[in-house]
């Protein structure tokens, strides 16, 4: 038998607008672009069902004309799965959104620690799509908001300054746990007493 | 195929469940869950080690529910699975006991318990299920059901780097359900089942290219838990941050579930391929050399740690690409040390962070003298985590490193070296970590009169113990991983066990209803074709 095209139709939509919103820094869109993901695939799951039929139940259909029951089921756990973890994301967003003003994914730390390098030791360049902003890529990348400096007042630790020149790289390193592993600097210990609240 | 072993295979997912459900409605008494959580998963280890015994003479087969098979889902405990049960088990016991001795140190603050401890059996239960699944659908089950865990336990008590940490650890967990959904979906539309024994038979019937397309996507769905190199970015990211038990049971044993899956699916489902193999090679390579490279660059034990956690992924993998016994068996050899040695350096990581106040290696030092002890505890596990030969890792790699040299073509011996020179870049990093902090001079001044409390050391010496025990009876284990890796590859015990007598259906009594979904299932078949 040949699927539906409106349902495959439906599950290609799906899955592009939930992959664009994926690519989104923001917490929240990604968590949009996943229950539009896991609609898709959930689409997918009748497709693979094969034809429509009536309800499954012995003595109401004729048993030729059943729809396939067994991806119904396992439709309705993906669905209350998707429904359980929903609600713990929209729960991490807000948390998130609590405790830096913003829901967004952070970059992790080795890309932080490579973005950062990049910037100490490259020059900033110059192009089109710098100029926009007056700001190299290797300083944009350095300086995505970051919760290491939690407190957001920008202090600085008297730390060497990057090379750069944008003001907010100041406050980098700004936030008081000491073991960060990504910059030691054993020349300072004095600890400024800021946790992240 | 004896009746009393049949009612164990249920319990390892059943007890787990039924205790994180007392223990969430007795939070107000810690004493109460404390007791229930340590039972359960005592118990849990006792049926383990029952189906182990059990299953050496072959599957042991439960339809949950009594539904037959395909239609229904069963329970399979074969000689991988139930291995894998007691030694995860047994892990996550000495984890409990370890943060339950932590939660009475610390006053609960850091692990709140009243969620801590349901969290804690829903992953048991959740890993405990994946291992057990006869059904793909099951499987899928199995791994949110410990996602779902572990994201709360990643980001328990939301400090700001645990949600940075988690954000990234929950999407890309999030999208590899994804995959794995699809990857079932279009299974189903191309065979018309999903439980794993009749996929084996179905999978040599359907379009080859089909059957190709969904194995790189369940592959893929299971490289990204297992942390294969270009899908293990988030790994070194977000373990480090969590509770150090926590990153201890994770590291130990998140990543042998997908280790674990694709040892199932590519032995069971899929005929040999040598291209899946070849790609399969080169991600061994990667992961062990980009891991390694990754752990010597580190500063700070725990990342450093989880590096080469990702490194030793890649042997796993190395095995399983060899694509024979011997290869599998010293696969299945090196994920049972992995998890045990793995697990335990987390937990004396912890021991030396409680201890010496810091895990970067740059805060440090001496502690050799100030707790002498703690140095042995962490170095018998380093050096069983770079292979010095008494040990299990060395058995292990080589098994690896033999059956390597015997298939003997370039990629191959590329692997061998490979292998090699990642045990090497292992021992370095690890002795450079040894001896910042526990050797060099201490930077930062460590107070010398601090006491780790007796709860949390015993369980950590408990793991050691265990990682030497593997060494001791190495010989029995390893003959029974290669019995073991002899009923995946030979593709028809667990066909058989599920379907015995060359039937299509199991045992249950469901057999009014089986006209009618079967010919649901045939019509369900037809769709790919």
């Amino acid at each position: 038998m040949t699927p539906s095209v409106v349902l495959v139709l439906a599950i290609g939509v799906l899955f592009a607008a939930g992959v664009y919103l994926l690519l989104e820094r923001s917490l929240t869109r990604v968590l949009l672009g996943f229950i539009l993901m896991g609609n898709g695939a959930n689409l997918l799951f009748l497709v693979a069902g094969g034809r429509a039929g009536g309800a499954p139940l012995i003595g109401t259909t004729p048993e030729d004309e059943m729809s396939d029951p067994l991806v119904q089921a396992m439709v309705l756990t993906a669905i209350v799965i998707t429904l359980g973890i929903t609600a713990f994301v929209l729960a991490m967003a807000y948390r998130s959104w609590q405790l830096h003003g913003h829901d967004e994914v952070q970059d992790d730390l080795e890309d932080r620690r490579v973005a950062r390098h990049a910037a100490r030791n490259a020059p900033a360049f110059e192009d089109a799509d710098t100029e926009e902003s007056g700001a190299s890529l290797d300083d944009e990348a350095a300086e995505v908001r970051d919760e290491t400096d939690g407190d957001g007042d920008g202090i600085t630790d008297g730390q060497e300054p990057p090379s750069s020149p944008a003001p907010r790289t100041a406050g980098h390193d700004g936030d008081a746990r000491r073991d960060r592993p990504d910059h030691p600097r054993p020349d300072d210990r004095s600890d400024d007493g800021k946790e992240p609240r | 195929m004896s009746l009393t072993a049949a009612v164990l295979v249920p319990l390892p997912v059943v007890l787990p469940l039924v205790a994180a459900g007392l223990a969430l409605a007795l939070w107000r008494h810690p004493r109460a869950q404390r007791i229930i959580t340590v039972a359960a998963l005592a118990l849990v280890l006792a049926a383990s080690v029952g189906l182990l015994v059990a299953a050496d003479s072959g599957p042991i087969v439960v339809d949950v529910g009594g539904w037959a098979a395909p239609v229904g889902i069963d329970l399979v405990a074969d000689r991988l699975s139930s291995l894998m049960l007691v030694v995860s088990s047994f892990v996550m016991l000495c984890v409990l006991l370890y943060s339950l001795a932590q939660g009475v140190a610390d006053g609960d603050e850091e692990a709140p318990v009243a969620i801590y401890h349901p969290t804690f059996m829903v992953l048991a239960a959740g890993v405990f299920n994946a291992f057990l699944s006869g059904d793909l659908f099951n499987l899928y089950v199995g791994f949110e059901i410990f996602l779902a865990a572990s994201y709360v336990l990643l980001t328990l008590g939301g400090t700001g780097e645990r949600i940075r940490a988690g954000s990234i650890y929950v999407v890309v967990a999030l999208l590899s359900s994804i995959v794995f959904l699809v990857a079932i979906a279009l299974t189903y539309a191309a065979t018309g089942t999903v439980n794993l024994a009749q996929l084996s038979e179905r999978y040599a019937e359907i379009d080859p290219g089909t059957a190709l397309a969904i194995q790189l996507l369940l592959l893929l769905a299971f490289g990204i838990k297992a942390a294969i190199f270009p899908l293990s970015a988030w790994l070194p990211d977000s373990y480090p941050t969590a509770p150090a038990p926590v990153t201890a049971v994770f590291a130990g044993l998140l990543t042998k579930v997908g280790v674990y899956a694709i040892i199932r699916t590519q032995t069971l489902l899929f005929p040999e391929d040598s291209v899946v193999d070849d790609v399969l090679m080169w991600l061994a390579l990667l992961t062990m050399v980009v891991g390694i490279l990754g752990a010597v660059a580190q500063n700070d034990i725990k990342r450093l740690l989880s590096f080469t956690l990702v490194s030793h992924i890649g042997y796993m993998i190395f095995g399983i690409a060899l694509a024979s016994e011997p290869g599998m068996a010293a696969a299945i050899f090196y994920v049972v040390h992995h998890i045990t040695v793995q697990t335990t350096l987390f937990l004396v990581v912890g021991l030396v962070e409680r201890r010496g106040g810091s895990t970067s290696l740059d805060r440090l030092g001496g502690l050799a003298k100030l707790a002498p002890g703690l140095a042995i505890l962490f170095f018998i596990p380093a050096m069983n985590l770079a292979g010095i030969p008494p040990l299990s890792g060395f058995l292990g790699k080589v098994g690896l490193l033999e059956e390597g040299v015997a298939q003997g073509t370039p990629l191959a011996w590329a692997l061998v070296v490979g292998s090699v020179v990642t045990s090497l870049l292992t021992l370095y990093a690890i002795v450079k970590a040894w001896n910042k902090a526990f050797w060099q001079t201490a930077p930062v001044e460590i107070p010398a009169d601090t006491r780790l409390p007796r709860g949390m050391v015993g369980p950590a010496t408990a793991l050691v113990a265990f990682g030497l025990a593997l060494t001791v009876v190495a010989g029995p284990l390893y003959s029974y991983t290669e019995r073991a890796a002899a009923t995946l590859l030979d593709g028809h015990t667990y066909v058989d066990a599920v379907f015995p007598g060359d039937s299509d259906r199991g045992q249950g009594e469901s057999v009014e209803v089986a006209t009618g979904d079967a010919d649901a299932v045939e019509t369900g078949g037809g769709t790919d074709g």
